[in-house]
């Protein structure tokens, strides 16, 4: 009858994202929604031109960088788990959670988390260093025109 | 052996031929004879206020189901999935500044690593919702409507609702269906061979004044074969000749619409096959404006055409859909300005649908024309509502984008929907850079001006 999912998502799926990446039942949903809305192949994967099509984001300065931050190194096609791990870094911190164990492993919207994706933004060889050439290059994405005169932070 | 078939045989045609009779007189009665006076016996209304009653039923039922596994459920207006603050760049920018260094800045000098925080999450907020793919696709619905094709809440159904669902699609598919691809054969048919009739006539009064009785009436019968239930609003602002009608843009169904309450000279491109057929029959009867594949593409040439239609008065008002594809209802995307540099009084009309019963939004990437038609025909029913807006003109000192823009705001305040200004056809094609172009020109604008600024007091 043509259902808009061409598949559902299991309430196993559901709980393993939700302890993973720490968002609700409901919002699982709707991203999975929005998930198979940009998914126009229907193959369950996004591709980086699913998200190009996104006007919004191809205007964007930063656009084709905050995509690539969805894809680990050499692939292509991101599915729904990737998906909601890249988006996950964006969630807001709960106050029960700045309390918790600190031998327990890192939630992935912690401070550090959230400055490592804006880190990883600048770093394009992705070598966990922002060499002086990488951050020349996002000078030029933003189109300062007189480059000789920016300081640069300690 | 054959004797023992022959009556048996006879009684079956016997019957066949009554209650082909019956059918035929009962839709005659019911459906075609008020179709060509234009008059209503209120079935459909009536139809149309049962449905109701029976999808809060089935919406109360799938709550109930959710609430018993502690579920929310899916619902896409009263939850909306992020909140976006309208905050410009230079706002946002120097918030974050303030908030991370020392020193007391109130513009926004230089280059800071943190202004990245800015572009990155506006560049994830637009992955996660954004304001234009989604006008591309149907929209979503609170309640459920009895209709697969807009379900997602598929886990929550109990038996009742699955029998109440199995019957609907018998009467849909075993009844309404059928029932209504005999009307619209009917109404097309009708429409070629009057129109080819009246055609045969001088040009003159009685000429026109037949016309627009046979245009109306085959209309009509289509509006009967997609059971579609209309509310004219404002008939007083109706479209007057030598006007142009400009209307939001969400299916073909749109011309029937707005067809079957008046007369209009339409415009398009000729096609092969059927609908080349109806467009030449058309054309005999009252002058619409047809182009050539070739044609479209000369904007002189169609604007030519379209400012000679309009001088002549004693032609009919061109109805035009500015926005060029179909959007999905929720908002209106840009007008394209050609039809606004003609001069004419515009006269706009909105359009909008009741999605409850039946989506009529035409996504021309998933669906041909005849599967969309078939889809229409057996949902439910096409609920919408018409408002006629008060005429426009172009006012002193406005360029044709203005005016677009102001008719354009105008339609989407009396339907109710979303103003954008993005362009209907990124549906298809990309962004141009030149918008990418202004993003950055904002952002190093801003870093140069705070620079300027903070050489200022250094020249004194």
């Amino acid at each position: 009858m043509g259902s808009r999912a061409s598949r559902l998502l299991r309430e196993e799926e559901i709980e393993e994202i939700k302890k993973e990446t720490g968002f609700s039942h409901s919002q699982i949903t709707r991203l999975y929604s929005r998930f198979t809305s940009l998914d126009k192949g229907e193959n369950g994967t996004l591709s980086r031109e699913d998200f190009q099509r996104i006007p919004e984001l191809a205007i964007n300065p930063l656009g084709d960088r905050i995509i690539n931050a969805f894809f680990p190194e050499g692939e292509d096609q991101v599915n729904f788990r990737g998906f909601m791990r890249t988006l996950a870094h964006f969630r807001p911190i709960e106050d029960n959670e700045k309390n918790k164990n600190p031998s327990a492993t890192e939630p992935l919207n912690s401070r550090t988390n959230k400055l490592l994706f804006a880190f990883r933004l600048y770093d394009l060889d992705r070598d966990d260093k922002i060499s002086r050439d990488e951050l020349l290059q996002v000078l030029e994405k933003v189109d300062v025109e007189q480059k000789m005169s920016i300081r640069f932070l300690h | 052996m054959e004797l023992f078939f022959n009556p048996f045989d006879n009684l079956v045609c016997i019957l066949l031929g009554i209650s082909f009779t019956v059918w035929f007189t009962l839709l005659l009665v019911f459906i075609i004879v008020p179709a060509i006076f234009g008059v209503s016996f209120g079935i459909r209304r009536l139809y149309m206020k049962t449905l109701l009653k029976v999808f809060e039923w089935a919406t109360l039922r799938i709550e109930r189901g959710a609430k018993e596994k502690n579920h929310l459920l899916y619902k896409p207006y009263s939850n909306a999935i992020i909140a976006k603050e309208p905050t410009s760049l230079e706002e946002e920018i120097k918030e974050i500044r303030r908030s991370g260094s020392n020193k007391d800045l109130d513009s926004a000098t230089e280059f800071e690593l943190s202004d990245i925080f800015y572009f990155a999450r506006r560049g994830v907020e637009s992955i996660m919702d954004d304001e234009v793919t989604k006008r591309f696709s149907a929209e979503e619905l609170e309640s459920w409507n009895l209709l697969t094709r807009s379900n997602y809440n598929f886990h929550y159904i109990s038996l009742r609702l699955t029998v109440l669902w199995g019957l609907g699609l018998l009467i849909r598919y075993g009844f309404l269906l059928p029932l209504r691809v005999t009307l619209a054969f009917t109404g097309v048919g009708l429409l070629v061979f009057l129109t080819s009739v009246v055609g045969l006539l001088p040009n003159g009064r009685m000429k026109n004044f037949l016309s627009e009785k046979v245009h109306l009436m085959c209309y009509r019968i289509c509006v009967r074969a997609l059971t579609a239930i209309i509310t004219y609003h404002d008939s007083e602002n109706k479209p007057k000749n030598g006007g142009i009608c400009v209307a939001n843009h969400t299916s073909p169904i749109d011309v029937i619409i707005l067809a079957s309450d008046g007369c209009y000279a339409m415009v398009g491109q000729i096609h092969g096959g059927l609908m080349g057929v109806i467009q030449r029959s058309m054309v005999k009867a009252c002058p619409h404006i047809w182009f050539e594949r070739s044609e479209v593409k000369d904007r002189h040439l169609v604007a030519k055409r379209l400012s000679d239609h309009v001088e002549d008065k004693s032609k009919l008002p061109i109805l035009i859909f500015p926005e060029g594809t179909c959007i999905n209802n929720t908002s209106v995307m840009m007008f394209k300005k050609g039809s606004f540099e003609i001069g004419a009084t515009v006269y706009p009309v909105a359009i909008k649908y009741d999605p409850r019963f039946g989506d009529a939004f035409w996504n021309s990437s998933k669906f041909g024309m005849v599967s969309y038609l078939l889809r229409m025909m057996s949902s439910w029913a096409i609920v919408c509502s018409v408002w006629y807006l008060p005429p426009m003109s172009r006012e002193e000192g406005e360029d044709a984008v203005q005016f677009a823009n102001r008719v354009k705001a105008a339609i989407a305040r009396q339907g109710g929907l979303v103003d954008l200004l993005w362009d209907g056809g990124l549906k298809r094609a990309k962004v141009k850079d030149t918008f990418k172009e202004e993003q950055q020109k904002l952002y190093s604008k801003m870093l140069v001006d705070g620079l300027i600024q903070s050489w200022a007091p250094l020249t004194d």
